[in-house]
């Protein structure tokens, strides 16, 4: 009676999208396996040693030496290895964790190669990563707080830089706890214009959210040039101190990494954290994420949704105020023009690249905390590299990860629709 | 205890949806509101349910009048439910969506898992409904969708409980399922407001049956008074002829070959596995089946919308696996498209626009670069005519214009030339029975004429009507083959799977 054959015998026409994008990638690390080989390994003096410093001034030193050459050829061979499994198609799901491994591996190639024949303190590098990854995380963070609930946040970049900017001047003026405060509340306050632009009078959001930003742009260059290049007292906050962690703070490596920073590194821990269960294991977590996904099943069942979206867009405005706080509070204490320079854009990349989800932030945000120190870090190593190619690197690589080679990820269902009542 | 909506007035811009409609429903009591799409049934529940507001008019419940603000407002006060389009959470779990807006917490906001999974356990023990509180609903079928809708309902308590049109994404099998869960919330006490635009449905369950013309109510009957014919006539307002007549078919030559066709859909599944079939010149091919087993990938994948995994498409012997859309029209291939409004029209362009949508870039329409828009309005005009387009000129936009209307400008625009194949999508979904008629006997006019003829359509009685061959889909395969006068209990049976497991424990 029917008429069905089994499908193991289907003619292929085309590979499935994974099994097309595996290729890709396959064929990517095999040539990057190659530019190993070719520069960072055929290209250095057989003799060169690259000595890592594997602890800060004053901590018992710890330093690990090896042959540039020798680490260059094993990591060329294990990349191509890698191409080569990915290449075949048998684990099509695994790709990602082999591209992870294949360009972290690339990335200790790249150091080695930097450092042949000198010293590098590696725990700087990944001291400074975790520090630079603070206002991406904090954007991201901000970014999926708003996403979460359907409305995208461009204007992140315009928070933190108004953030950064009252918090310069609440600072110097009142001490660095009112600037915290008065940053925080800046970001609260731009996410509620963004809120009525987007909910009440649903303006395009990513045209209300780039609106917000150039204004952002406009008024603190502005302001900057009217005020504080007149009164450099109010450009002068002082910053949030360090402090280490008891025990953590004493582990090799990870403590001066992770363990060893002002109250903003740990806050941004603690956000993470927090986020994570609020979303998934509570009921303003449930009704946001409802918000986001279906918001008519969400009104048909008794909730608010323009409540619960501008509630949510304004935590995300804290959340981006925080950040702003960061950067001159804690990071430099100073204000200067543009002083974001994109972060905020690249924390809107970090949401995506991390799955809208809190810890996908973090771990997003320390990729791109680490192109940002590449950037900084290597103009002192004096590499070969033109100094504009590293100032590239982390919008090259938030190009490379908006375009998807982390594979597609699925935002909020209902992201950037408004919702229409009667 | 009695719900009453009295003298309920809508409004929309443009369109009067409800004019002074009367209804009540008693706790314990099945009534039936029956009429035909665009008739207002949903807009009245909407107001029922605090979704919408209403012009005019009041609710009243036990002879006290609410007003009802917000879903949350008529949750309170009683009122539940299932509506037409699900409002279910897709990525949420059966139980993440029944506790949604009423959620069990324990200390800071923090939900009670172990008690919503028990919520939906005992709810679902008690009423029979067999449903996994830890399954997340894109992974479930409609049908069991459904009952999730129906535990959310009682969850909240509701004593009164509002199915809308909620037997047209069931087989006729889960639609005795259904009756039986319908009839066990009567007797547990609950009054119940069914919808539908099925006449033998509304006899069936109903206790009292009111009907919707035109956003008015129009009659009250007992289903003891009347029949079929009867409930058509006071839904449609004039007598109608329910059955498609047409002579028996004539096949001829192959026209459609589908050879092992599998097909991905948007989250990569094989939503069409391995499926084999060929129509003929000269026949009507339909097929049946709940919607969302793949039928929609099926009808991309042949008319070039969507690249097929793997398999063949053959037309009249030519490979055409891969074409692209225009190819497939080119080679004589006419589309009614499932969606009109989304994939069938640009609905802010005028009727002569989309009238000529497929052929704009061939002769006379346009030659080089340069449109000849006198050739497109003669175009329009004439076909207006002869597809009998009720429409107040050729240049408004089709937007303005009723379903049956829109639906005959697309298969004017595609019936218009010399067609050797038809692929036609719920040809008739969501439009007056008059549109419905004349779509019918044009399909069966294209037949007779020599082209092969593809319906695809999730209202059985529609496929069993006009085809002379009928194929049931389910789960991504041809789960089954008859002829025009095989059952409509067998054809039934087949579109729940059964026929296929029946195959394969043979
Ligand atoms: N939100 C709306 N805005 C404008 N018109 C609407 C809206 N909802 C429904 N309508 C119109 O109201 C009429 C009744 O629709 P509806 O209540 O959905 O009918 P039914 O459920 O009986 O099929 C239709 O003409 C429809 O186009
Ligand atoms: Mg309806």
């Amino acid at each position: 009676m029917a008429v069905t054959t089994s499908p193991e015998i289907v003619e292929k026409v085309r590979a499935t999208p994974e099994e097309r994008r595996a290729t890709a990638i396959g064929i990517v690390l095999v040539a990057i396996a190659a530019f190993v080989l070719w520069v960072f390994a055929l290209g250095v003096d057989s003799s060169f040693v690259s000595t890592f410093n594997l602890s800060l001034p004053g901590d018992p030193d710890l330093t690990w030496v090896v042959s540039s050459q020798v680490l260059s050829f094993v990591v060329a061979a294990t990349i191509a290895f890698i191409g080569g499994w990915v290449l075949r198609r048998t684990h099509v799901k695994w790709t990602n964790l082999g591209l992870a491994i294949a360009l972290s591996l690339f990335a200790l190639a790249f150091l080695t190669w930097a450092a042949a024949d000198k010293s590098f303190s590696l725990v700087g590098m990944l001291r400074s990563t975790v520090i630079l990854s603070v206002p991406v995380t904090l954007g991201a963070l901000s970014g999926l707080m708003c996403e979460r609930v359907a409305i995208i946040n461009i204007a992140i970049e315009g928070q933190l830089l108004t953030a950064a900017f009252v918090g310069t001047v609440a600072g110097s003026a009142w001490g660095i706890w009112a600037g915290l405060i008065g940053a925080m509340l800046t970001g609260a306050i731009l996410g509620f214009v963004l809120a009525v632009l987007s909910i009440r009078y649903r303006i395009d959001q990513i045209i209300a959210g780039v609106v917000i930003n150039i204004f952002a742009l406009g008024l603190t260059s502005f302001l900057a040039r009217r005020i504080l290049s007149v009164t450099p007292e109010l450009n002068s906050p002082g910053r949030f101190s360090t402090h280490k962690v008891p025990l953590l703070g004493d582990i090799p490596v990870l403590g001066s990494m992770f363990f060893n920073h002002n109250m903003f590194v740990y806050g941004t821990y603690i956000l993470v954290i927090v986020l994570h269960f609020g979303l998934f294991y509570t009921r303003w977590g449930l009704r946001s994420r409802a918000v986001g996904e279906h918001p008519k099943a969400a009104d048909t069942v008794g909730i608010d949704v323009y409540r619960t979206r501008y509630r949510n867009v304004m935590y995300g405005g804290l959340i981006a105020g925080f950040g702003g706080a960061f950067l001159t509070l804690a990071q430099v204490s100073r204000f200067e023009e543009n002083l974001t320079a994109g972060v905020g854009y690249i924390g809107l990349a970090a949401m995506i690249f991390g799955r809208w989800m809190p810890f996908g932030a973090l771990g997003a945000g320390l990729v791109f905390g680490f192109a940002l120190t590449l950037q900084q870090k290597l103009g002192i190593l004096g590499t070969p590299i033109p100094s504009e190619f590293l100032s590239m690197t982390p919008y090259l690589v938030t190009i490379i990860v908006v375009a998807g080679v982390v594979g597609r990820s699925r935002p909020p269902a209902a992201d950037g629709q408004p919702y229409i009542k009667d | 205890m009695e719900l009453a909506l009295t003298g309920i007035t809508k409004q929309f811009p443009g369109v009067l949806a409800n004019d002074n409609v009367n209804l009540r429903v008693a706790e314990g009591e099945i009534v039936a509101l029956l009429g035909e799409n665009g008739a207002g049934k949903t807009t009245l529940m909407n107001i029922l349910y605090g979704l919408y507001h209403p012009t005019a008019g009041t609710v009243e419940i036990d002879g006290k009048p609410v007003q009802f603000q917000s879903p949350g407002d008529a949750i309170d006060a009683g009122i539940g439910m299932v509506h037409q389009h699900f409002m279910l959470v897709p990525v949420f779990t059966v139980a993440e969506n029944v506790i949604l807006g009423d959620e069990p917490t324990k200390r800071l906001g923090v939900i009670n898992r172990a008690k919503a999974r028990d919520a939906v356990t005992e709810i679902s023990r008690r009423y029979n409904l067999d449903v996994d509180p830890d399954a997340t609903i894109e992974d479930l079928p409609v049908g069991i969708q459904q009952r999730v809708e129906i535990i959310k309902v009682l969850e909240r308590q509701a004593r009164f409980v509002v199915f809308d049109e909620p037997t047209s994404v069931l087989t006729p099998t889960e639609v005795d399922g259904f009756f039986e869960i319908v009839q066990s919330l009567k007797a547990d006490g609950k009054g119940i407001i069914f919808i539908s635009h099925k006449l033998g449905e509304a006899l069936e369950i109903a206790d009292r049956i009111v009907i919707m013309r035109r956003g008015k109510t129009v009659a009250e009957v007992l289903p003891k008074d009347i029949d079929e014919a009867g409930l058509a006539e006071l839904m449609v307002g004039r007598p109608v002829d329910l059955v498609v007549d047409k002579a028996p078919a004539d096949p001829k030559d192959v026209v459609l070959a589908v050879e092992n066709l599998t097909v991905l859909d948007d989250r990569n599944r094989r939503s069409v596995d391995g499926v084999s079939f060929q129509v003929r010149s000269g026949e009507i091919v339909g097929i049946a089946g709940v919607q969302g087993n793949g039928q929609t990938e099926l009808v991309e994948a042949l008319t070039g919308l969507r690249t097929p995994l793997g398999g063949r498409v053959r037309l009249k012997g030519e490979d055409m696996t891969t074409a692209s859309p225009r190819a497939m029209h080119q080679a004589n291939v006419a589309h009614v498209p499932e969606d009109r409004q989304k994939s069938g029209l640009v609905l802010p362009f005028t009727v002569t626009e989309n009238i000529i949508l497929n052929s704009y870039y061939e002769e006379p329409l346009s030659r080089g670069v340069i449109m000849d828009w006198d050739e497109a309005r003669d175009r329009a005009t004439r076909l207006v005519e002869e597809y009998d387009v009720r429409t107040p000129g050729i240049d408004v936009p089709v937007s303005n214009l009723s379903g049956g209307n829109q639906q005959k400008v697309i298969v004017a625009r595609e019936f218009d030339r010399d067609v050797a194949l038809v692929i036609a999508s719920q040809p008739t979904r969501g439009i007056d029975v008059g549109s419905i008629e004349y779509i019918h006997s044009r399909i069966v006019e294209e037949r007779d004429l020599g082209a092969a003829v593809l319906i695809v359509s999730s209202e059985l009685e529609e496929v069993m009507a006009l085809s002379d061959r009928v194929l049931v889909m389910y789960a991504g395969k041809i789960a089954g083959e008859f002829d025009a006068s095989a059952s409509t209990t067998e054809v039934g049976l087949a579109m729940l799977g059964s026929a296929d497991e029946a195959e394969e424990a043979s």
